[in-house]
């Protein structure tokens, strides 16, 4: 495999954990739930993902765990935002902060283990195509689960009669409610959704990545998916493509150090922050696209008043 | 009258009880971390060497440790909190507590504090340092032996003299016995991120590397080098767990022996401000077993560096060594002298790319 | 059936009581954690929450940690309030202590009372600076602040790191990745002798102090709070959505800067890479704690302060790891969110169409 192939095949796994999480988001946030708890949610399936694969020996029931713990998470978030009707924006912060010290808490006795990573698996004839085969179909499992989600959840929000609702409840949960949508019940399912996808990108990384638990192993790639949803319009298609293309370029700056460029490290550092910002930009400008704004009702709390 | 004496005698014996109670009190030994007791690098080692003092000391000594604590505005409350709940020794392990450790040394005269990678003392400020580089020589003789592709991975976190001394130091030694050896480095701008390390390590690998070094405290590199099928030399602890196959050996960081000798000599009332900066030979640095992929022949020969470093007749940085630029810095023979090193800021020559500012 | 109804004014009585009442649910939630860390519940609690009120230097250090906090969480106020989400105050933070800190260097080797307004000057106004580029990005390029302003932080931060490796580094230093301390001239004045407590305070105070005008009675008040909650509105009143948008961010990037200048010329006294440890991010919490009130805002800053403090102070107490910290105060801010509801809202029993009808005949 030449360097080129090497690097593309690089940035699908470092923005796998991304792309779990950043889908995950997007589902909630099309509900009209801005859940900024995504890095306690990844930290927890990380945990969880961890111990459970360790202890039991099975990646498959450590994968469970880990959208299961991601999941429990939100839905503290969700009982508070809905039920309570609780701040959306101060009640995720406070999850992410509750979610890294229990990780931290429960890890106390994992540190210092460590398992094999999940195995590859090569799809039989199509990771023969030349060039392209051994970049996009040769990952370990969890990598193509991310792609399928991603098709999914779009599939799923154009298409189906559930998806209309979820965005019916987003845009306008006071019309979704005369319609006699269950506004709450549906953010509760989308919050729990995005849980679970969190818990899986955190679970990529302590399994697949670097199978080993360290406490804030997340190191900020919750808040980097708060800003891919952004990045995406809300739209799953390019929230993947935000997520390569951050991951892409996170990974690319460190090829260049090592091809011995002379520029600071920290100035290639900042490559994919401001190449976001700027891809951002562009292509925020061009209005006559497609609808670039948020869910109209994103953050605000839903108060049945009948 | 008699209440009064009886009060008197009361708090007569009490003061007499509390006197002996007083010599019977555990010296309080706080320790400072900059990261997680778990990260089994850096903190960890820190840690074990506490644990050390406890077990060396039993009943006569109690130790505190706060962990993951930042090296910005908090570093100055905690390390002062420690000092205020009565703690004799304080540790503060990481040279960002610097001038944080000093500002409170000032208020509190009779606490001993132990800086560790600082430059600064004072009358009641004690530095100390371990010779990391030493073991950088071991494993760049090693990793020139070793590597077939003459590519070395190295993952380093920040441009700081420690690290830079690391560089130099492996680098010298692989090109000593394998003159066609080059260096990748890769800085990463953190201690400690697995995943990024993780992105560093295949990075380095896919661009030739198939040995890795690292200056970054999380055995994800070690795990990446294991599943890649390549070496790697583990950094701070011994990382072998975490690639059986992979590692050749580890630079392990002990601070035991160090910590209970000052516990100690605070004990025995001889503590003074003194900067120590221990090797190989004081056992402040050691190496991990030799895994058996490594031939007899280059195991002889890394251990008679190791038997040189600790008997004086090898210095790690000997010259005639110029600097990147090509300007002379040691001379045939000469030694580079401890200031040198400390504030170390230039690649020697040979080692390809810029240093970061 | 029971249901929740929004009362038409916020109750008073609830609002105070609410931190209390938190303070007792995470006592017992908390309760079923120490017991399984095998260690006192009642003593963690005691630590965690009023040890740090009994004595001068935890006071005073919650003064240090509070100052930072409500200035930035004054200036985040205004800007949630219109709908424009700044969530990159660490980075406009870390600007300011940079660009203050730098001036200070500048003239590390001149007297003068001089040098700490100018100080603050540039602080302020690297904040704002940093704050107008997601400005800028958002009323040309339509581009959403939140994401501007999030990644802008993480630069900012690599900034200051490569600046301290840099020019900034203190040539004495042995190559340390540190400045030179500042000097006399450069270091703000202390309000409490023997503490770190310093006139930043006052500064933070002034800003409730102001905001709570400018909420209250001031047209830029007015606008804000109306573009957040009728946007549409808004227009028709013919305020420039744009104008707000700009004064928001550059108020709140400034505000920041201000903090991040206090924060290096305070409590740190040179430049580290260091510096910035989220005030940010906690800020955007204080700010809604405090119910985007100024008032309320201080006592928020306080209350988070009062966390951070005790938790240091159970760890070091009780040996317990750092990530007791955050679980507390997760759960605390749970517990607060949670109980808070009650105070915008009353619990109504709602009968049912039929019971109302039989209570009627």
């Amino acid at each position: 495999m030449d360097l080129l192939q090497a690097i593309l095949q690089g940035v699908i796994v470092a923005s796998t954990p991304l792309v779990f999480a950043a889908i995950g988001e997007v589902v909630a946030e099309r509900s009209g739930v801005l859940n900024l708890g995504v890095e306690g949610m990844m930290i927890m399936g990380a945990i969880a993902g961890f111990a459970v694969t360790l202890d039991s020996g099975s990646y498959f029931a450590g994968v469970i765990a880990a959208a299961l713990a991601g999941a429990a998470a939100a839905t503290v978030f969700g009982l508070l935002t809905q039920y309570l009707m609780s701040n959306q924006v101060a009640t995720g912060l406070a999850l992410t902060i509750f979610g890294l010290g229990v990780a931290a808490l429960i890890g106390q006795g994992y540190s210092g283990e460590t398992t094999p990573p999940l195995p590859v698996l090569p799809i039989p004839l199509l990771s023969d195509i030349p060039f392209i085969g051994p970049i996009l179909f040769a990952h370990d499992p969890l990598v193509y689960l991310s792609v399928i989600l991603v098709f999914g959840v779009a599939w799923f929000l154009s298409r189906t009669r559930a998806g209309l609702i979820l965005k019916a409840v987003g845009d306008n949960h006071d019309a979704a409610h005369a319609i006699g949508y269950r506004v709450v019940l549906v953010r509760m399912a989308a919050i729990a959704f995005g849980g679970a996808s969190a818990g899986l990108g955190g679970a990529y990384l302590s399994i697949v990545q670097t199978p080993l638990w360290v406490e804030n192993m997340t190191a900020g790639r919750g808040w980097i998916a708060l800003a891919i949803v952004v990045f995406s319009a809300w739209r799953p298609a390019r929230a993947l493509m935000g997520a390569y293309l951050f991951g892409g370029v996170t990974l690319i700056q460190l090829h260049i150090q090592g091809l011995g460029v002379e520029i600071e490290a920290q100035y290639l550092s900042m490559l994919p922050y401001l190449v976001t910002i700027i891809v951002l930009a562009v292509i925020s400008h061009d209005k006559a696209r497609a609808k670039l704004n948020a869910p109209a009702c994103l953050g605000r709390s839903f108060y049945a008043s009948s | 009258m008699k209440r009064l004496m009886t009060k008197l005698a009361a708090f007569s014996a009490a003061a007499l009880i509390g006197g002996g109670a007083l010599a019977d009190d555990p010296m309080k030994v706080g320790f400072v971390y900059v990261g997680p007791v778990g990260d089994h690098g850096w903190t960890y080692e820190h840690d074990q060497g506490r644990l050390a003092v406890e077990k060396a000391f039993g009943d006569k000594v109690k130790t505190t440790y706060v962990e993951n604590v930042s090296e910005g505005p908090d570093a100055t409350r905690v390390i002062q909190q420690l000092a205020r709940s009565g703690h004799d020794m304080i540790f503060t392990t990481s040279f960002g507590f610097m001038n944080p450790t000093l500002k409170v040394a000032k208020t509190f005269p009779k606490v001993k504090f132990e800086h560790a990678t600082g430059f600064k003392r004072a009358a009641n400020v004690s530095t100390y340092s371990a010779r990391f580089y030493e073991g950088r020589t071991v494993i760049g003789l090693i990793a020139g032996k070793m590597t077939k592709s003459n590519t070395i991975g190295y993952i380093a976190s920040f441009p700081i003299p420690e690290v830079v001394r690391g560089i130099n130091a492996a680098y010298l030694a692989a090109k000593s016995v394998n003159p066609d050896v080059k260096m990748k480095i890769v800085w990463v701008n953190t201690w400690f991120d697995p995943g990024k390390e993780a992105d560093a390590a295949k990075a380095l690998i896919d661009q030739g590397a198939d040995i890795l070094m690292q200056h970054t405290d999380s055995p994800a590199a070690m795990q990446i080098a294991e599943e890649r099928g390549i070496m790697a030399f583990g950094q701070a602890s011994d990382m072998v767990k975490f690639g059986p196959n992979a590692q050749l050996t580890s630079i392990i960081d002990d601070w035991a022996p160090y910590y209970i000798a000052r516990v100690q000599a605070a004990m025995d009332g001889t503590w003074k401000s003194q900067d120590t900066w221990d090797g190989i030979k004081q056992g402040m640095v050691a190496m991990a077993d030799f895994s058996h992929k490594i031939p007899t022949d280059v195991q002889a020969m890394a251990q008679k560096a190791v038997d040189d470093i600790v008997a004086g007749t090898r210095h790690s940085f000997t010259g005639p060594i110029n600097k990147q630029d090509g300007s002379p810095w040691l001379k045939a023979g000469e030694t580079a002298s401890d200031g040198d090193l400390a504030s170390m800021n230039f690649y020697v020559e040979g080692v390809d790319g810029a240093l970061p500012k | 059936m029971i249901r929740l109804e929004p009362r038409n004014d916020v109750s008073p009585a609830m609002a105070y009581l609410a931190p209390a009442l938190a303070v007792l649910v995470t006592a017992v939630a908390g309760a079923a954690i120490f017991a399984a860390l095998g260690k006192d519940p009642v003593e963690a609690m005691r630590l965690f929450f009023i040890q740090p009120l009994g004595d001068w230097f935890s006071i005073s250090e919650m003064i240090v940690k509070a100052t930072p906090l409500i200035l930035i969480a004054i200036g985040l106020s205004f800007g949630f309030r219109a709908g424009v989400w700044n969530i990159g105050a660490e980075g406009q933070f870390t600007l300011g202590a940079l660009a203050g800190g730098a001036t200070g260097l500048a003239f590390y080797d001149v007297a003068g009372l001089w040098v700490l307004p100018l100080m603050c000057i540039a602080g302020a106004l690297a904040g704002m600076a940093w704050a107008a580029i997601p400005a800028l990005l958002r009323t040309r390029f339509n581009a959403n602040e939140i994401l501007v302003t999030l990644m802008l932080s993480y630069v900012a931060v690599l900034l200051l790191s490569v600046l301290v490796h840099g020019p900034l580094k203190d040539p004495d230093g042995f190559n340390f990745p540190e400045s030179r301390l500042f000097h006399d001239s450069a270091i703000l004045p202390i309000l409490l002798e023997g503490t770190r407590a310093h006139v930043g305070f006052l500064a933070s105070l002034a800003a409730v102090a102001v905001a709570w005008f400018v909420l209250g009675r001031h047209i830029f008040g007015f606008q804000v709070k109306v573009m957040g909650q009728a946007p549409r509105a808004a227009r028709f009143g013919g305020f420039i959505e744009n104008k707000v948008i700009w004064s928001c961010l550059l108020l709140s990037g400034g505000l920041a800067g201000l903090a991040g200048v206090f924060e290096a010329a305070g409590p740190v006294g040179q430049l580290v890479p260091a510096i910035p440890v989220g005030y940010g991010f906690t800020a955007i919490i204080v700010a809604f704690l405090g119910r985007l009130q100024p008032i309320g805002i201080l006592i928020a800053g306080f209350v988070m302060a009062l966390t951070y403090i005790g938790g240091e102070t159970a760890q070091i107490e009780m040996n317990l790891p750092s990530a007791i910290t955050g679980v507390f105060q997760g759960m605390f801010l749970f517990s607060l969110l949670g109980i808070d509801v009650f105070a915008r809202y009353r619990l109504k029993r709602i009968r049912s169409a039929a019971q109302a009808a039989e209570g009627a005949s």
